[in-house]
């Protein structure tokens, strides 16, 4: 028996809870949950509050499994933090603690994360409460030592980029520490959610974070429908992973460019430049949205895509079969560029592993995992595809990923145009008159991204969590650019990308 | 290298003809934009992009501008690193109550006479982030707005359009806070 459905077999199941279960737990079960986590037995892939419970979510790796853990009936004593003895949970452990109240017991680092102390309230998710009348100074951790100095950027940058803090502490030009500080375009979207009706939390999931528009409704959508259990027309989904691949497609090769960019090579960003620009085009001719933004909703997918948007997609996968290849040898061919990424900015393989980095992150260090590979949903049951996997970990090995995976999505998008079905694109979701919930597993360019929702009975939104995977990433940032010098900070920043926006929320 | 760069002698160039300032811009600007000349501000135009809470949707548009097909450079509108360089600040989002310090701060770094262009639909009213505790509710209520570009997201050429208009506008003699 695996980990995970040990675990989950231990507590008191959930009813209605689709596909994976959810189970809660009592304390003891909860702290077995939490040593198999530190153990690395099972991979933490989202870690959530709301009134009186907090809820988590595993990953069961080896099983190929997903499921929730939850503490429920808390009070003000608490739960027992996760963090303290698995640290990717800290940044949501703290997260949760500004969100709802309820006190993560031990948390290491006990300082808010979200909450600026702007807001005109505490606990917008929990017990609400009125602010404090002060808002005191952030407390960044210190470096000292002799010729340790410190450089604070951020919120607004000097790019077209969004906001966030970083405090470097360098001994000349090498960084000795980077802490970051984000929740600044925090805009109360899981607030928002609570109480809005199908078709508005679509439109506020769709709006987490602009890059990934599509896989976070793709997300939502599957989450809903697991929840009242409907049955999507297989056009509308072969149409959604399709959609997901051109996202994928248009953000790799804008990266790609951006990054040799950060290097003083911007011949590279032209070049891809132009084949975004393609990407967004073809997409909105097929779509009629550049960013196909609110094409996919619950039930399936908004716009169909006739001849001519076909048309369009392989003249599109013909244009850059022929101008990505020479692209890829001037990245592999030129030294000055290759000077500035092998060996930049190294995430180490343990430390991807035990945050469960997603996306080309992890799959540049050793961490294969990819939801479209191992959860199967459909239509990738059907289609072929490699993951591709290197263990250097650092800026060149996130750019050949990302290289890698370009010619993967142009398959993909190859094989769905070739064997899309025909038939209707959009099944009414069915009103149901119990409490339903529903979690989803979606792989975004970025990573995996998980919406979990529970529908109240009549079929509005109660609580709907969405969570980024720029969670787990952004502190594998802080870890990778220690040693490098400052001016190679926005190489691995960018390598990276990690969302403001998705982690804020 | 070198086969790239020849390659690209020979083929025609991407950049699109400049689309026309739209209308609608335009009539909004009529009403916001009074005084200033094109003795000030000559024929260019320094952004300053403020991101007071977008979900970068209209960044990334944004960032396309500078593509070979829009080549904004061209019409002499270019994006800056500092305000202090600006004459137009830029700002997406329902700017954020996190935020809303940093986008006073950035204006006020922005030396006179300067423009505030709000971009895209969170940036006019909060758009679907309208009503939370967490966000503003539009640039309006925190800078003076000349002008707003609406979209989720504009695409580039309707940003492209609402700065032409805003450039045509001002060098013809608008107002400048």
């Amino acid at each position: 028996m695996s980990t995970l459905s040990y675990i989950l077999e231990k507590g008191r199941s959930v009813p209605h809870h689709a596909p994976w279960p959810r189970a809660i737990a009592d304390a003891d079960l909860w702290t077995s949950a939490m040593r198999a986590l530190s153990e690395g037995g099972l991979v933490l892939l989202g870690l959530w509050g709301e009134g009186s419970a907090v809820h988590m979510a595993l990953l069961d790796e080896p099983a190929g499994t997903i499921g929730a853990l939850s503490l429920e009936g808390l009070d003000s004593a608490g739960y027992p933090s996760v963090a303290q003895s698995h640290p990717p949970a800290l940044r949501l452990e703290r997260a949760i603690r500004d969100l709802t109240g309820l006190e993560p017991q031990d948390l290491p680092d006990s300082r808010p994360w979200l909450d600026h102390g702007r807001w005109d309230l505490r606990h917008p998710l929990g017990e609400r409460g009125s602010a404090l009348p002060e808002v005191s100074p952030y407390a960044f951790l210190r470096a000292e030592g002799e010729g340790v100095h410190q450089i604070p950027v951020g919120p607004v940058h000097a790019g077209i980029i969004e906001p966030g803090h970083f405090r470097f502490t360098a001994n000349g030009e090498t960084v000795v520490r980077l802490e970051e500080r984000l929740g600044y375009v925090h805009k109360g979207t899981e607030a928002l959610m609570a109480g809005a009706d199908l078709s508005r939390g679509a439109q506020l999931a769709g709006r987490v974070s602009g890059d990934s528009t599509v896989s976070y409704a793709y997300a939502f959508a599957q989450a809903v429908e697991a929840a009242v259990g409907l049955v999507v027309p297989p056009r509308a989904i072969w149409l959604r992973a399709l959609m997901a691949e051109l996202e994928r497609l248009a953000n790799h090769v804008g990266d790609i460019g951006a990054i040799c960019n950060d290097a003083a090579f911007p011949l590279m960003l032209a070049h891809c430049g132009v084949l975004r620009e393609r990407v967004l085009r073809a997409s909105n001719a097929a779509f009629g949205h550049r960013l196909m933004r609110d094409r996919i909703v619950p039930g399936g997918v908004a716009s169909d895509l006739n001849d001519d948007g076909a048309a369009g997609l392989r003249s599109l996968l013909a244009e850059i079969r022929r101008r990505f290849p020479p692209l890829v040898e001037l990245y592999d061919n030129t030294t000055s560029l290759q000077d500035r990424t092998v060996g930049t900015g190294r995430l180490r393989a343990e430390l991807a592993r035990e945050y469960g980095a997603g996306g080309y992150v992890g799959r540049a260090s050793g961490r294969g995992f990819d939801a479209r590979q191992v959860l199967r949903y459909p239509p990738y049951d059907s289609l072929a595809f490699d993951v591709p996997v290197l263990n250097d970990g650092d800026v060149n090995a996130r750019v050949w990923i990302r290289i890698r995976e370009v010619e993967q999505s142009l398959s993909l998008v190859e094989q769905i145009l070739d064997h899309l079905p025909i038939g209707p694109i959009f099944n009414a979701i069915p009103t149901v008159d119990d409490r339903r919930e529903g979690i989803a597993l979606v792989e975004g360019f970025r990573g995996d991204i998980l919406v979990w929702l529970r529908l109240a009975p009549g079929g509005r939104i109660d609580r709907c969590h969405l969570r980024d995977p720029s969670w787990f990433q952004w502190p594998l940032l802080e870890a990778a650019i220690e040693g490098n010098i400052v001016a190679d900070f926005p190489l691995c920043n960018k390598s990276f990308n990690c969302s403001y926006s998705g982690h804020d929320l | 290298m070198r086969k790239l760069l020849f390659g690209n002698l020979m083929r025609l160039p991407l950049t699109e003809p400049a689309p026309l300032p739209s209308d609608a811009a335009m009539e909004e600007l009529a009403n916001a934009v009074d005084t200033a000349s094109r003795r000030r501000l000559g024929r260019s135009l320094s952004i300053r992009a403020v991101d007071a809470g977008s979900c970068n949707g209209c960044e990334l548009e944004m960032q396309a501008l500078n593509n070979p097909f829009y080549d904004i450079e061209r019409f002499g509108i270019r994006f800056v690193a500092s305000p202090r360089h600006a004459d137009v600040l830029l700002v997406t989002g329902p700017v954020t109550k996190n935020m809303r310090e940093a986008l006073e701060r950035t204006y006020n770094a922005t030396p006179a006479p300067k423009w505030v262009v709000a971009l895209g639909g969170c940036a006019r009213d909060g758009g679907c982030f309208a009503g939370s505790y967490a966000v503003v509710g539009g640039v309006s209520k925190v800078v003076p707005v000349d002008l707003h570009i609406p979209g989720c997201p504009p695409s580039p050429t309707d940003i492209l359009r609402g700065l032409l208009a805003l450039l045509e506008r001002a060098s013809m003699g608008g107002r400048a806070s």
